[in-house]
């Protein structure tokens, strides 16, 4: 089998005012006709820049500083724009993350396609509009014909994501590059992507690079993984053989860090490899500590308690009720969480899970159904003093480590604010003293305390936050998606981190996550919530091997296949 | 030692800056800062540096009034830029001109501001019905000219002052009359910034601390919606300078007594048809070099705290 694609020592470099920035360095590839290529590593690792550098396509001051590109035989690296602009019409085809913004939202699938066919197979406007009905049907789009006249907006994410890849395969191309082609995604939605590009590269014998961070997605329609660290190539072969015996410590690492789904481990194994993250300090006595002091001994059992809870928001205002359109985002929700358990709670985007959370951590506000916390009922208008001491026990660690944090304000400043304000330690140098040891119990040297926010990596962040978090002294941590916006083996850092504070600290969690394997391996009861409703609320080990729910079977039959990375 | 240290890290983190950087690196943004900052220590120093104090009624001699500037024919030495009708020295007049021209402008922006930011973000953070109402009077008042917006509140001002008081007075009540003009965008700017930092997450982790609304809004919040306002004022203050000088172009601004530059300029338009061009023209160039820099100013900084144009 020849080479489709040769990639040979090629090196990229970014150019910036503070020396040369080398984002790839010497990689070498190949893919073949009729096989899928995955190139996978996490964020910063090059694996991106390798996509676009073979379509020209690389973000300024980006350059290709060494090696060749072979494509079909000839080296395609040095082609001008005019020429390389051609063949990314017709021989390459290219599939981006976000099918939002990856179609021009002001004209018709139909216009796009045919536009796209006409330019680059010459053909005339009645042909296009045949093929284009014929590439809809081939990427599985129902009832195509009609469908031709209906805007971007009218498709779901996944249907847009399918109209992506027919634009992709309009040009009739060899080689199909998808850079992250699914994130962006739902997992239902995921494997039917993943499918449907699968069946395409086998029935059309194209080449495909998957270019992601998920090495669940490799797993499942990869043919030869390459594995990408810090701009280096550190493995690449068979799938099955890198996954299940990888050589690079990096590779073992990663995999690894992947949570399973199917085991409880008692700690994540800790990759060492990335994340300038020191070594979690635990505190000598912390029953002694000022952060287990003036703790009320609750004698309740049940922390949280949540009755018929509903919350509306409104789509469309107008004057008359008749014509208004409400969304139920939390529609008669009942859950109760014990103290000191990790409660999880499961379900795709839009299923109201973080609106619940926000809900009883008091930033949105019911319209009807109650909230009780340690037998408080938080709604109610009178004891106004005694709700807000009540919800200062309740803290919250957000999906966005970007976004969490004032970016105007120091480390210590944002850890300190709730100390300060509540004059909760006796006095400032207290408080100071208080602050050292919250920054270096979640991990940090205390040289941060006096950095800003934009000096730190993601997983430093929520470390900072999770700080903060604390300086209230919780009794409850409401979870949102923590770690979504991380990369895996940071993700795996802050997941143990986690669980240490649960159990030193006996904190009751709550714990949301969009990813089933994460929320088996923190939590002890987990919920599945679907358009706002509470499918099923079970034990994590009842849950995954035996669920009830039509929908937690189907949600538990979408996790990326484990049983690959067995090590 | 330490502080020494301390001092130059500082400042080498404060060149590693972006926004340092792009200054360093956009030369219409040097050349705007170095005119700007001559302008106004010019207008500032004006006491020190003026050949004559053109207030002053014993340095002044009609005898000398209406000469032209040194180089043209019967220029005289003395008077660098010429003479006005009253004999005042034109080079002197500029400089005490320019600093009303400045102190005006700087101060009615920050009028503007104080009053657009504190209604704008009020307006952002609370939303609802009090959003409503702030907002429907900034889009009321930007229906009318803004010049016009001036003189009325400017004949409103002055009305209400005593007679006596009105040429003392002149001064507050333009730079009132500005700074009721300017709120308008500072308040749109600061809501939209408003409105876009409170759902950020910090924001919500702020109020789970269970601090109040009012510590909200002025230690997270506000200081996160200053780089927009910073760029607006910027803007404003060129702007600001023109309205003043617009005002007491149209006799209903700073009385001819203490001229500003706009005074300046329609004194001396009244001498334009008698050949004495010298009188308006240099206060004009003046008004537009002041104005052109620190426009340019506001428009690379527009630019370098935009992360999209970066």
């Amino acid at each position: 089998m020849t080479n489709l694609l040769e990639i040979n020592n090629l090196s990229v470099d970014f150019p910036s005012r503070r020396g040369q920035v080398s984002a790839v360095n010497k990689v070498s590839l190949a893919v073949a006709k009729g096989e899928v290529l995955g190139l996978v590593g996490e964020s910063g690792a090059g694996k991106s820049t390798v996509g676009n550098s073979v379509i020209n396509l690389l973000e300024p001051p980006g350059i290709i500083s060494g090696g060749e590109i072979i494509f079909d035989g000839t080296r395609i690296d040095q082609l001008s724009n005019e020429e390389m602009r051609k063949l990314r019409g017709t021989k390459i085809g290219t599939i981006f993350q976000d099918p939002q913004t990856s179609l021009n939202p002001l004209m018709t699938i139909g216009k796009q396609l045919s536009e796209t066919l006409i330019e680059t197979l010459k053909i005339s406007g009645a042909s296009a509009r045949e093929k284009s009905i014929e590439l809809l049907d081939s990427v599985g789009i129902p009832d195509p014909e009609p469908r031709l006249n209906a805007y971007p907006h009218q498709f779901s994410g996944g249907m847009r994501q399918r109209v992506v890849i027919a634009l992709a395969l309009a040009g009739d191309p060899d080689l199909i590059i998808a850079d992250e082609p699914t994130t962006a995604l739902d997992v239902s939605i995921q494997k039917q992507i993943l499918d449907l590009m699968k069946s395409l590269c086998k029935q059309r014998n194209l080449g495909v690079i998957i270019v992601t961070h998920d090495i669940g997605v490799i797993a499942e329609i990869a043919d030869r993984v390459a594995v990408m660290y810090n701009g280096q190539l550190v493995e690449q072969g068979e799938v099955t053989q890198v996954l299940q015996k990888p050589k690079h410590d990096y590779t073992k690492s990663l995999i690894s860090a992947v949570p399973s789904g199917d085991q409880k481990l008692h700690r994540f194994t800790v990759v060492d490899y990335i994340d300038g993250s020191t070594e979690k300090v635990t505190l000598e006595n912390v029953s002694d500590h000022w952060l287990s002091r003036n703790k009320p001994s609750n004698t309740h059992d049940i922390a949280v308690s949540v009755k018929n809870l509903s919350i509306e928001f409104s789509i469309r205002k107008a004057l008359f009720r008749k014509n208004r359109i409400s969304l139920k985002a939390v529609d008669d929700v009942s859950i109760e969480i014990k103290t000191g358990e990790s409660f999880g709670l499961v379900g795709e985007s839009g299923s109201g899970k973080s609106t619940l959370a926000r809900l009883i951590a008091g930033l949105y506000t019911p319209k009807s159904g109650d909230i009780d916390i340690f037998g408080h009922n938080v709604l109610q208008k009178t004891k106004k003093t005694k709700t807000s001491l009540i919800r200062r026990k309740m803290q919250m660690i957000f999906q966005d480590p970007y976004s969490s944090l004032n970016s105007r304000m120091t480390v210590e400043d944002i850890v300190s604010e709730p100390i300060r304000f509540h004059r909760s330690t006796r006095n400032q140098s207290e408080a100071a003293v208080v602050v050292r040891d919250l920054i270096s119990f979640v991990g940090m040297p205390s040289t941060s305390l006096r950095k800003y926010p934009h000096e730190f990596s993601g997983g430093q962040r929520q470390r900072i936050s999770i700080a903060r978090a604390l300086a209230s002294r919780p009794e409850i941590l409401i979870c949102d998606e923590p770690t979504s916006a991380l990369d895996v083996s940071v993700q795996a850092n802050i997941l143990n981190l986690l669980k240490d504070l649960q159990e030193e600290l006996s904190l009751t969690m709550l714990f949301i996550s969009h990813d089933l394997p994460v929320i088996r391996q923190m939590c002890d009861r987990v919920a599945v919530m679907q358009n706002g409703r509470i499918c099923e609320i079970a034990e994590t080990d009842t849950l995954f091997d035996h669920p009830n729910h039509e929908y937690s079977k189907h949600l538990l039959g979408l996790m990326p296949r484990m049983d690959l990375f067995r090590l | 030692m330490e502080k020494l240290d301390q001092l130059k890290s500082r400042w080498k983190r404060f060149l590693d800056n972006d926004i340092v950087y792009s200054f360093f690196t956009t030369p219409g943004a040097i050349i705007a800062a170095c005119i700007t900052f001559i302008a106004i220590t010019a207008a500032f120093a004006a006491p020190l540096i003026a050949p004559y104090n053109p207030f002053d009624p014993a340095q002044i001699s009609l005898w000398d009034g209406k000469l032209p500037p040194a180089w043209a024919d019967g220029g005289s030495s003395a008077y660098l830029l010429g003479t006005d009708n009253q004999g005042r020295d034109m080079l002197s007049t500029i400089l005490y001109g320019g600093r009303i021209s400045i102190l005006v402008g700087i101060a009615a922006v920050f009028l503007g501001m104080l009053l657009g930011v504190t209604l704008g973000v009020i307006s952002g953070y609370f939303g609802g019905f009090t959003d409503t109402i702030i907002m429907r009077i900034a889009d009321v008042q930007l229906t009318i000219p803004g010049i016009l917006v001036a003189i009325l509140i400017n004949g409103i001002g002055r009305a209400a002052l005593p007679l006596e008081l009105r040429e003392e007075f002149a001064i507050y009540v333009v730079i009132v009359a500005i700074g009721l003009t300017d709120w308008p965008q500072f308040a749109r700017v600061a809501r939209g910034a408003t409105l876009v930092e409170a759902e950020k997450e910090y924001v919500q982790a702020a109020k789970l601390i269970g601090l109040p609304k009012f510590t909200i809004i002025l230690r997270h919040i506000l200081p996160n919606t200053l780089r927009p306002v910073l760029v607006i004022a910027t803007i404003g203050l060129a702007l600001a300078i023109i309205a003043e000088a617009t005002l007491s172009f149209l006799g209903q601004g700073i009385p001819p007594t203490t001229p500003s530059l706009g005074t300046l300029i329609r004194v001396g338009n009244e001498f334009l048809f008698s050949g004495l061009w010298w009188i308006t023209l240099f206060p004009a160039i003046a008004l537009i070099i002041l104005v052109f820099s620190v426009n340019l100013l506001g428009d690379w900084m527009r630019d370098a705290l935009n992360p999209k144009l970066r």
